[in-house]
């Protein structure tokens, strides 16, 4: 082994340029990652998606009547599309973290100097990639089945971001606690998965009795749903007002827990 | 300046386990620093409140001058660690993983690919960039560990048995490239279970016990209070019963090998002189122990019969 270690004789990096290139390096990794395993973390959403449409839209669709005066088809796309979204950013946070943290490779991050908030802004970020990524693949296969208008992007691109952000945060925090890999599929599916399927995708909740309708609204992803198919169609069953203030205050009561949770170390520090 | 600075620490786990009880350590600028114990004295305990992977219970410490609880970004990029167990994602290559190593210390990438080759290189590990890390052997994880924590030419390197289960060719030319990062100016803090390498690689040395720190010397004077050193000797023709030396203990341990204790205030000269005029021809000759060893076991026994 040759011993011609030079010791750092440069300019030592400013804590900005640390947290720069040390956030960047984080989603660097993520999408190595998403891309690596793209077979687990790309595809399956488009299969499922290809399937929705020939199900629910082609034969089962094609017997519903209109929905708010739009196809059954086009009413369920943004749903579908948010699905993908939200199971996406959220699964991509929780597996890469917990697995972080299994294999004890958490620890290259924990030692750095970079900040918790840039750990999790790292992470996070990791997940709105891949929802993005999904999110945009899913909207071409809709394609394939219905016209699919974007009446205003900005509310599309909007509620798309926040809510892959929110569910981004509720991953790491399941793999914060999270102990073995049974407690990092609980959450998605027995809360999310329920949550979306009675959130709207599929239906307008103004068509349920009222008690139905009563409940529906106390489900989080209804809001996030509705927003994404206001953008789309110009149809909604909240106000998107509503949507968006819910969802701001969302991500920042998950950041804040989550960073000072990782501050404390729970679950990861001794 | 203190490179590591350690006043009063002191840790208690949550299972009531008091790890560290109230240690005081400082180790200068530029040392290799042998930190050794026996397995639960504290070591690794030690090591991860300075690294941020241990939350302290109580106590002070510094890297550089730079207070773990008021400036601990700044503390910890002057720190490069190799820990005792493999922690780097085994489904990454070795390139991916030291180049992202940089890139969480602020190092941009071009900077880390140019370092990346020459520390795998000096690692022997170039060859091996681009396969899935989980294949590598034992010996090569440790070195992508030891290039890992150089990518961003820390000031102070912390090294948690670094050589353990590393056959001894890797061992030793290990030892001769930590030499090479120490003579350029990095400070080594090393942990080990193999005392022939505390003696031969580090200057000073502090012996940690029951969370507390029993010993701390140089090491030339924590060698200097072996009264005492015992030999065995390989002898050519065979004996039936251990011969008299006047002022020389021997134990014929076999009919070919004696050993024979020589206090300081002997030679060996005069003990072959009285060997030769017995007619008992030595073949060869070697330390019973390694010398740290003895003192190690000397303190820490005392330690426990305290």
């Amino acid at each position: 082994m040759s011993t011609l270690v030079e010791h750092s004789a440069a300019a030592p990096q400013s804590m900005a340029q640390i947290r720069r290139i040390g956030f960047q390096t984080i989603i660097i990794r993520e999408f190595h990652r998403i891309v690596r395993i793209w077979s687990q973390t790309i595809l399956p959403s488009g299969v499922t998606a290809t399937l929705y449409f020939l199900i629910f839209g082609a034969v089962i669709g094609s017997r519903i009547g209109p929905m708010d005066g739009i196809s059954y088809m086009m009413y369920i796309a943004p749903g579908l599309i948010m699905q993908a979204v939200i199971l996406n950013s959220y699964n991509n946070v929780v597996s890469s973290f917990f697995g972080a943290k299994f294999g004890k490779h958490i620890e290259e991050l924990l030692v750095s100097p970079l900040p918790s908030w840039i750990i999790v802004s790292g992470y996070v970020a990791g997940g709105l990639l891949r929802g993005a990524m999904v999110g945009l693949l899913v909207s071409i296969v809709t394609l394939f089945f219905t016209h699919l208008p974007v009446k205003h992007p900005v509310i599309v691109v909007a509620a798309a971001a926040m809510t892959s952000v929110t569910f981004a945060l509720g991953g790491f925090l399941n793999a914060m606690f999270a102990k073995n890999f049974d407690q990092i599929s609980i959450i998605p599916n027995f809360v999310l998965t329920p949550l979306i399927y009675l959130g709207g995708v599929f239906y307008s909740i103004a068509q349920l009795p009222a008690w139905a309708h009563h409940l529906s609204l106390v489900d989080p992803i209804l809001y996030m749903v509705n927003a994404f198919r206001f953008g789309f169609l110009g149809v909604s069953d909240v106000p998107v007002i509503v949507a968006f203030t819910i969802m701001l205050v969302a991500i920042l009561a998950l950041f804040s827990t989550a960073v000072l949770l990782l501050d404390r170390s729970s679950g990861i520090r001794e | 300046m203190n490179a590591l600075s350690v006043q009063g620490l002191t840790k208690t786990y949550r299972n009531g386990v008091q790890a560290l009880k109230g240690i005081d350590l400082a180790v200068e600028e530029g040392d290799f620093f042998a930190l050794l114990g026996p397995n639960g004295a504290g070591k690794t305990t030690l090591i991860g409140i300075v690294t941020s992977l241990v939350r302290k219970t109580g106590g002070e410490a510094s890297i550089f001058g730079y207070d773990i609880d008021r400036q601990l970004e700044q503390a910890k990029s002057c720190i490069g660690v190799v820990p005792q167990e493999i922690n780097f994602n085994q489904f990454e290559t070795p390139l991916t993983i030291v180049v992202n190593q940089a890139g969480f210390y602020g190092i941009p990438r071009a900077i880390a690919h140019q370092r990346a080759e020459k520390y795998l290189k000096q690692l022997q590990l170039w060859e091996k960039r681009n396969h899935a890390s989980r294949g590598l052997s034992g010996g090569m994880k440790r070195r992508l560990m030891i290039a890992r924590a150089l990518m961003h030419e820390p000031r102070l390197l912390i090294l948690d048995e670094p050589t353990a289960g590393v056959d001894i060719e890797i061992r030793r030319s290990m030892w001769d490239f930590l030499r090479g990062i120490n003579q350029r100016g990095t400070t080594i803090i090393l942990t080990t279970h193999y005392l022939e390498e505390a003696e031969t690689l580090c200057r000073n040395i502090a012996i940690i016990d029951g969370g507390r720190i029993i010993e701390r010397d140089r090491m030339s004077n924590l060698l200097r209070r072996l009264h005492s050193e015992t030999f065995v000797f390989s002898l050519r023709q065979p004996l039936t019963a251990a011969p008299a030396l006047e002022r020389y203990p021997v134990k014929l341990i076999d009919e070919t090998t004696i050993e024979v204790e020589v206090s300081k205030q002997e030679n060996l000269n005069d003990l072959f002189a009285r060997l030769s005029a017995l007619g008992i021809e030595v073949l060869s000759l070697r330390n019973k122990v390694n010398r740290l060893e003895e003192i190690f076991m000397r303190l820490v026994e005392k330690g426990a019969a305290a």
